[in-house]
């Protein structure tokens, strides 16, 4: 399986090596870099890569790169969705995934590794377990740490890996139980230019955050079942009940976990919660363009739009814009990408954001042939845009009474407007 | 009250040491931190001696410093073997995380220092041989994980030690360790290859993935070892690990394709039955009238299938993907479509899983466009995706197009063509030209589409769209001269090599279609020939060339001129060509032969290029795989088998062997007897054919003692003067089947000798009167048979026949099974069936009872049986028959609420088939939708605890169909409910059968004093008596049996008194006797009275029958 990972940071340095069978040298990962020096984007790197004895899988993610080396036929999705579980546990454990926080934890992330895999095969890849085998650092603890001589590395012998639900640790306490639900919803759409839309469904995801002692057993129930049309869950929830009642029924995981994914019903016509309305023109003649893009609320239901941003992929052969926005402010990328991004903030339905200014091209440079594409990204607090709305939770298994919230959040996915 | 006040004051507490640790933290400012640590150590090298000082301290604090620094450095790629010296002699450190950071080191560098790590090994064999697990466990992980070649021999004996290590834990490490030691010493593969088979058949979830991961890897050739664990690895896959469940599916998916018949072939298949006519189940379906499917897939093909289907619903990626590529392998056609969705909803995943899925997808699509067309939307390409997933999309976009479908992609792709990514854009305008010569409808539009693409400004547009043209008016090329007119028109204005190189040798090729056109090009070209690139220059006298050939008296001289050109020309490929193609043409004495063959040269017929999918030939690999994914055969890639045509012996996945005569050896009621320890041993695997021998064993009449307690030394002793007598048929059988619980099998062992044994005894003495009844005990036998398989994995062989019964009626099932049956089964089974009814009657003398209703079941006789077996709770009592059958039935579940599955359940009153504890209840089940419901079983019991003797899966009930099927419920004499929930495949339903209190009794006969002794035994509170007034009609004594038959399930008692009636029972799950008298008083009024210790019954048993008896 999985003979050995490397973390690369974008300019090429390897920072952190584990080989989990023979070593690995590292100069397999020059068949690496010569590739992602060939693409323009780092996301263009190819995922899988085929060099004379080994196989390379990498992903790129938070800025870097995971790859890890393969001598023999292996499903791809089996290294990558674990390579993906790697760079969820280091967001888990250290709050976000950097190459600075891997350089200050490089022992701790080490002593990972090696529970997570087995002779290249995953053994712990639940949080739950590792955390109980190696403690997650908090100030406290390295301070309590380095005055006793105690460590990180848990004492007390782990239960989870060896009990039948092995997402939860046992012997979970809290004093103040309680459970909470995010529904968040995102839009992926497509709008043409005219503003009809090409494309467009609604992605939601349950995630919760149980703090609930002992081991309870929880129903979570929708007012609305009928519109997740394909659903996906943690492997806490009951297959069998959700097929015949679609009540979710699980032991939870301790603290944060995906509960479900969904994909609702594409015939449902999905409500679009803001219009575009944009001209991006450059003129035939002489080296500039002008740009003009408003944004309004469409279908809102009510509730109002927060955290509207734009972001214009323009032309690589802009040397210079000047905007003026009446209502957020705009920064101006000139990168390998030249992007604009206007974050415009609360939507007012009586005065309309407007962003408007000229675009001055590179001198000789052609009219780009295709106007940028516009991604949006917005946030509706209270609402999810489906309509999907949970009924009640029910615990059963423990005495107590937990307290319970759901919130409900709609957001804008891959949102884009072609012009 | 008291746990908040704790909890208050743990919290305090914690408080308390909250703030104690911040002023710590003040104070002590942070020393030994970890990144601090090596940054130091980075600047100054040196610092290698103090880490080896610090390695030999006393303090733990100070080693584990050091440690941490040593890791970090391994985990940088920096060499620290210098360090290993020091660092073993730490091996057996008290401290838990110094002896984790040891292991960690010792893994590393014990392959470059392995005399020194050698010094280690003692202390992992010490800690093999720990009391707690997770130290058994990690010892054995670290110790295969040290790759010296000279432990190989204490590897191999802690590997095999662990494989039998009473936790599922250290198993699941040593399933671990065994790839290890292969990688390390292939030679020790046949030792392995023994744990791995012992490992196969751990029932543990943890283990299993890990130890199907060690079969893949070490033997993945011997599927035989998989045979036995099939069914096994199939149930538990929900629930092993993600990781696990990946390469179980898999190993499934390979193993399935040998083992099983293609599902594929779905018409002209009925010879495929003749082929496996001689497996028994498979016969009996095609003869129950399930004829109008001729393909029937393999009952464990169907349960992988349908054991598999769940997981598609899993959060990780690669669980889904394996699924996935499990259905597209080996499911009928029309069920793949189940993997669409969730394959679309991977595209939301991450950018890694994009590429792979749509990888994926492209291959999927290019054979069953249907699958994805609902989504083709999901395809359409964002402008930020990555480069190569926007390739992925428009190659299954391409593949996707079809008559209807191809405007809405066409537009589409006009949006890509402006790309302002260019690669992009120019793939867009290969697909088009796909498209094109796909779908004939489109391909004017398309090329009138491409031709405008001429115009654009972006070289590598066009000259992507001239070298599609240029492929497309190969394919077609008699109706566009105008094309290649227009073309020739906007040569000026072209200035890209490539496309104006193509434009001329169009022109070259099809210069007969522009007579006029073809020489002015080539004038202009001669113009302008010195400033053009070299690919044009070779085209241009390619074009001359043509042309001088069709029409040398217009271009003659302008040919030689440019000619002329070329043959100066800087480049050599240039003059090569230009020498060449003079001597080719221009006829001259140097050129002899060739230069006849000239126009037959350069004007031949060119085949038109073929424009299709690059994902054309990676079917070949198995979807999902790392080869599919590269499109070369990865190193260790197993290839997936062609299915075989006659589907190898199914029986080799039953977990016991199966007699042939087991099936239709008949049995009675006492089957419940003799398992009454069995089923509540092995629910598990327990092999429905052994059941079904049991339940031919326990018609023999000795049989009887072996369920009670008292004799069972008797039995025992029986079995072993069996054992002598027995034939080597039944010995082996007595092997095999010893994998069983140990306790069940000494009984059933002997009971199966039994049978075998007896038909040549009483075969002549057959009354040819009892036919029809072996006939019913036959299907009696049938009815346990299937029944009592329920807990065992439903795709053991009796599985399969309540399969092939589901949709029929009880009496087509009776018709279907006795037939076949008989016809395919030697005499000897012929002669068993007779057997039984012979020994019944031999043994008892059947009492006369009324039987309203033709029951399954000839109650008479089966009381008498049952009569027997009980006899030792009270000597004078005997269960009987039931004197009267009600009819009634209750409704169990509506079809409304059911959707479409209509249930009803009655009490046949027979004594329970599976325990004697039990009451039987039959539950009706009908199918009133307009399509067949699948897997109708029992699902959750509810907490209610009553034990229930499940019946059978039903596999399928088609529309209009009903079934009947009976259960057990040991109601334990009280007349709760039994809840449980009623299953199909895509629903539950929670269903409860609420029992009067007069289903809770067997019905006994006695005599007059022995009635009136009992009754004397149970005065005082155990009597409850009644006055009431009787309907007029009620007054004699058959009125009144009726009534209170139909109330409750009593026998009658002789009495010799005209008044008085008396009838007696026993409560089904303790036994009690219950004793009903009716004395009939004048003016038509009655004292009844009920005499039972359950003084809980006796009320209710009151009520109910003076609601009956006063009733009109």
């Amino acid at each position: 399986m999985i003979n050995s990972l490397f973390l690369i940071n974008p300019s090429g340095e390897i920072f952190l090596e584990k080989h989990w069978k023979s070593v690995v040298s590292r100069s397999v990962c020059d068949y690496f870099l010569e590739a992602k020096e060939k693409a323009l984007e780092p996301e263009d790197v190819p995922p899988v890569i085929h060099t004379p004895h080994h196989y390379l899988i990498s992903i790129y993610r938070d800025k870097l790169f995971f790859l890890s080396v393969i001598q023999t036929e292996v499903p791809p999705l089996f290294v990558i969705e674990f390579l993906h579980r790697v760079a969820e546990m280091i967001q888990d454990y250290f709050g976000e995934c950097s190459e600075t926080v891997v350089k200050d934890h490089m022992v701790m992330v080490y002593e990972l590794l090696e529970e997570m895999l087995d002779n290249g095969f995953p053994l712990a890849t639940e949080s739950n377990v590792l955390k109980e085998m190696i403690r997650p650092p908090t100030i406290l603890r390295s301070v309590v740490n380095t005055l006793t001589g105690t460590s990180n590395v848990g004492d007390t012998l782990l239960t989870g890996q060896l009990s039948t639900i092995p997402w939860r640790r046992a012997g979970v306490r809290y004093t103040n139980n309680e459970a909470y639900f995010d529904v968040v919803e995102e839009i992926d759409a497509i709008l043409d230019q005219s503003g009809t839309t090409v494309f467009a469904e609604i992605q939601g995801v349950v995630e919760a955050c149980v703090k609930l002692s002992g081991m309870p057993d929880l129903t979570l129930s929708f007012m609305n079942p009928r519109l997740l049309d394909d659903v996906s869950f943690h492997p806490c929830v009951r297959y069998k009940l959700w097929e015949s009642e679609r009540v979710l029924s699980f032991i939870p995981p301790d603290g944060n976990f995906t509960l479900m994914t969904y994909h609702v019903n594409a015939q449902n016509l999905v409500a679009i919660p803001v219009y575009v309305k944009q001209s991006i023109s450059f003129f035939e003649c002489g080296s500039d363009g002008r740009l003009d893009v408003t944004v309004g609320p469409k279908q809102t239901m009510g509730k109002t739009v927060e955290g509207v941003m734009v972001t214009v992929h323009l032309p690589k052969t802009i040397l210079s814009i000047n905007l003026t926005a009446t209502q957020g402010s705009y920064t101006y990328d000139n990168g390998t990408k030249v992007t604009t991004l206007w974050d415009i903030g609360k939507l007012n339905p009586q005065k309309l954001p407007n962003l408007r200014g000229s675009l001055s091209l590179q001198a000789g440079a052609p009219k780009p042939e295709e106007n940028p594409s516009l991604n949006i990204d917005l946030k509706i607090q209270q609402l999810a845009i489906s309509g999907l709305k949970v009924n009640r939770l029910d615990m059963f298994g423990e005495k107590y009474k937990p307290f319970k919230g759901v919130k409900y959040i709609t957001k804008a996915g891959k949102f884009q407007v072609r012009t | 009250m008291l746990s908040m006040s704790t909890n208050n004051l743990s919290y305090n507490d914690q408080g308390g040491s909250d703030s104690a640790v911040e002023v710590g933290q003040e104070t002590t400012p942070t020393s030994s931190n970890a990144g601090a640590g090596f940054g130091l150590f980075s600047t100054n090298f040196k610092k290698n001696d103090d880490l080896k000082e610090m390695l030999e301290s006393n303090k733990d604090s100070l080693k584990l410093d050091a440690m941490k620094r040593i890791i970090a450095l391994i985990a940088k790629g920096k060499n620290a073997s210098e360090l290993f010296p020091a660092v073993v002699k730490n091996v057996a450190s008290k401290n838990i995380e110094l002896k984790k950071l040891v292991y960690v080191y010792l893994v590393r560098y014990a392959e470059e220092q392995q005399d020194l790590a050698l010094l280690s090994i003692s202390t992992f064999q010490r800690a093999l041989k720990d009391p707690n697990q997770l130290i058994r466990a990690s010892a054995l992980r670290v110790l295969s994980s040290i790759r010296v070649p000279i432990i190989v021999p204490i590897m191999m004996l802690a590997i095999k030690e662990a494989a039998s290590d009473m936790s599922p834990y250290v198993r699941k490490t040593s399933a671990h360790a065994i790839q290890k030691l292969y990688s390390l010493d292939p030679d020790q593969k046949e030792h392995l290859i023994e744990v791995i088979d012992k490992l196969l058949k751990d029932k543990s979830t943890l283990v299993a993935g890990s130890v199907v991961m060690a079969f893949e890897e070490v033997c993945p050739d011997r599927i035989d070892l998989i045979h036995k664990n099939y069914r096994k690895l199939c149930n538990l896959l929900v629930d092993v690990e993600e990781w696990g469940q990946v390469v179980i599916i898999t190993m499934l998916t390979r193993y399935a394709r040998t083992q099983f018949t293609s599902p594929w072939k779905e018409d002209g298949l009925f010879d495929e039955n003749s082929e496996t006519a001689f497996y028994e189940s498979d016969e009996k379906k095609t003869k129950n009238g399930d004829e109008k499917k001729s393909y029937m897939m393999d009952p464990d093909h169907r349960l992988l299938l349908r054991n598999t289907k769940p997981l598609l619903q899993s959060r990780n990626t690669a669980v889904v993907v394996s699924v996935a590529q499990l259905y597209w392998h080996l499911a009928p056609k029309h069920e793949v479509g189940v993997i669409t969705k969730s394959l679309v909803r991977l595209l939301r995943s991450h950018r890694e899983v994009q590429y792979v899925v749509l990888q994926n997808i492209a291959t999927m699509s290019i054979q069953r466009k249907g699958m994805f067309e609902p989504y083709m939307k999901s395809f359409y390409v964002r402008s930020t995706d990555a480069t190569h997933i926007k390739s992925l999309k428009l190659e299954i976009l391409t593949s996707l197009a079809n008559e209807a479908n191809i405007s809405t992609i066409l537009r589409e792709f006009q949006t890509y063509v402006k790309s302002q990514d260019k690669q992009f854009a120019a793939g867009t305008i290969q697909a088009i030209g796909r498209c094109a010569t796909n779908i004939s409808e489109v391909t004017d539009t398309c090329l009138q589409g491409l031709v405008l693409l001429l115009s654009n400004r972006d070289e590598t547009v066009v000259a992507e769209s001239v070298v599609v043209i240029k492929k497309l008016l190969q394919t077609q090329p008699t109706q566009h001269s105008d094309i290649i007119k227009h073309m020739a028109k906007l040569f000026d204005n072209i200035a890209v090599p490539m496309a104006r190189a193509s434009i001329l040798w169009l022109m070259g090729e099809y210069c007969e279609r522009v007579p006029q056109i073809a020489p002015d090009v080539l004038r202009k070209m001669a113009k302008s020939f010195t400033s053009e690139e070299d690919i044009v220059k070779l085209q241009t006298v390619n074009l001359a060339a043509k042309l001088y050939l069709t029409n040398s008296k217009q271009t003659k001289l302008l040919t030689q001129y440019i000619l002329n050109l070329g043959k100066y020309d800087q480049n050599y490929d240039i003059r090569d060509r230009t020498r060449f193609i003079r001597q080719l043409i221009v006829p001259n004495e140097k050129s002899g032969a060739l230069g006849k063959y000239a126009r037959r040269i350069l004007l031949a017929p060119k085949p038109a290029p073929v424009l299709e999918s690059t994902y054309k030939d990676r079917d070949r690999y198995q979807l999902g795989t790392l080869s599919h994914t590269i499109n070369t055969k990865a190193s260790g890639y197993l290839e997936l088998s062609d299915w075989p045509a006659v589907a190898p012996d199914q029986s080799v996945r039953n977990v016991e062997v199966i007699e042939p005569v087991k099936e239709w050896a008949p049995s009675l009621g006492k089957t419940g007897k003799s398992k009454l320890s069995k089923s509540s041993d092995d629910k598990f695997y327990s092999d429905s054919g052994e059941e079904k021998e049991k339940g031919s064993g326990s018609s023999s009449s000795d049989d009887s003692s072996s369920s009670s307690s008292s004799s069972s030394e008797e039995s025992s002793s029986e079995a072993e003067s069996d054992e002598e007598k027995s034939s080597s048929q039944s010995s082996e059988e007595s092997d095999k089947s010893s994998s069983l619980s140990e306790k069940s099998s000494s009984e059933s062992d002997s009971e199966q000798k039994k049978t075998t044994k007896k038909p040549p005894q009483k075969k002549t003495v057959k009354p040819t009167t009892k036919d029809s009844d072996s006939d019913e005990n036959g299907n009696v036998a049938k009815e346990t048979s299937s029944s009592s398989a329920e807990e065992t994995s439903s795709g053991s062989e009796s599985g399969s026949d309540a399969d092939s019964h589901s949709g029929t009626d009880r009496k087509k099932k009776t018709k279907s099974k006795a037939k076949p049956k008989m016809e395919v089964k030697s005499t000897k089974e012929v002669s068993l069936l007779k057997e039984v009814s012979l020994l019944d009657l031999d043994d008892f003398t059947p009492t006369p009872v009324t039987r309203p209703k033709m029951s399954v079941l000839s109650p008479s006789l089966l009381g008498d049986l049952e009569g027997l077996s009980l006899s030792n709770i009270s000597s004078t009592i005997q269960v009987s028959g039931p004197a009267f059958v009600p009819e009634k039935r209750h409704d169990l579940l509506h079809r409304m609420t059911g959707k479409g599955l209509s249930a009803q359940y009655q009490f046949p009153r027979q004594p329970c088939l599976y325990q004697p504890t039990m009451v039987s209840v039959q539950i009706s089940l009908t199918n009133t939708t307009d399509h067949p419901l699948e897997q109708i079983h029992i699902g959750d019991r509810g907490p209610t605890g009553l034990d229930m003797h499940c019946f059978n899966t039903v596999e399928c009930l088609l529309p209009e169909a009903s079934v009947t099927v009976s259960l057990g419920v040991d109601f334990n004499d009280s007349t709760q409910a039994a809840n449980f929930q009623l299953c199909t495949k895509e629903d539950q339903f929670s269903v409860s059968i609420q029992p009067a209190v007069g289903e809770l009794f067997l019905p006994a006969t006695m005599t007059e004093q022995d009635f009136r002794k009992e009754q004397g035994k149970l005065l005082g509170m155990n009597e409850s008596s009644a006055t009431i007034t009787m309907a007029a009609e009620n007054t004699t004594r058959q009125p009144i049996s009726r009534q209170v038959a139909t109330v409750a399930n009593l026998g009658v008692v002789p009495s010799g008194q005209d008044n008085i009636h008396r009838f007696a029972g026993k409560t089904a799950s303790s036994g009690a006797v219950v004793l009903v008298t009716v004395e009939l008083r004048e003016s038509s009024a009655a004292l009844i009275t009920i005499n039972t210790e359950k003084s809980v019954m006796g009320p209710m048993l009151l009520r109910d029958l003076k609601r009956a008896l006063a009733r009109a």
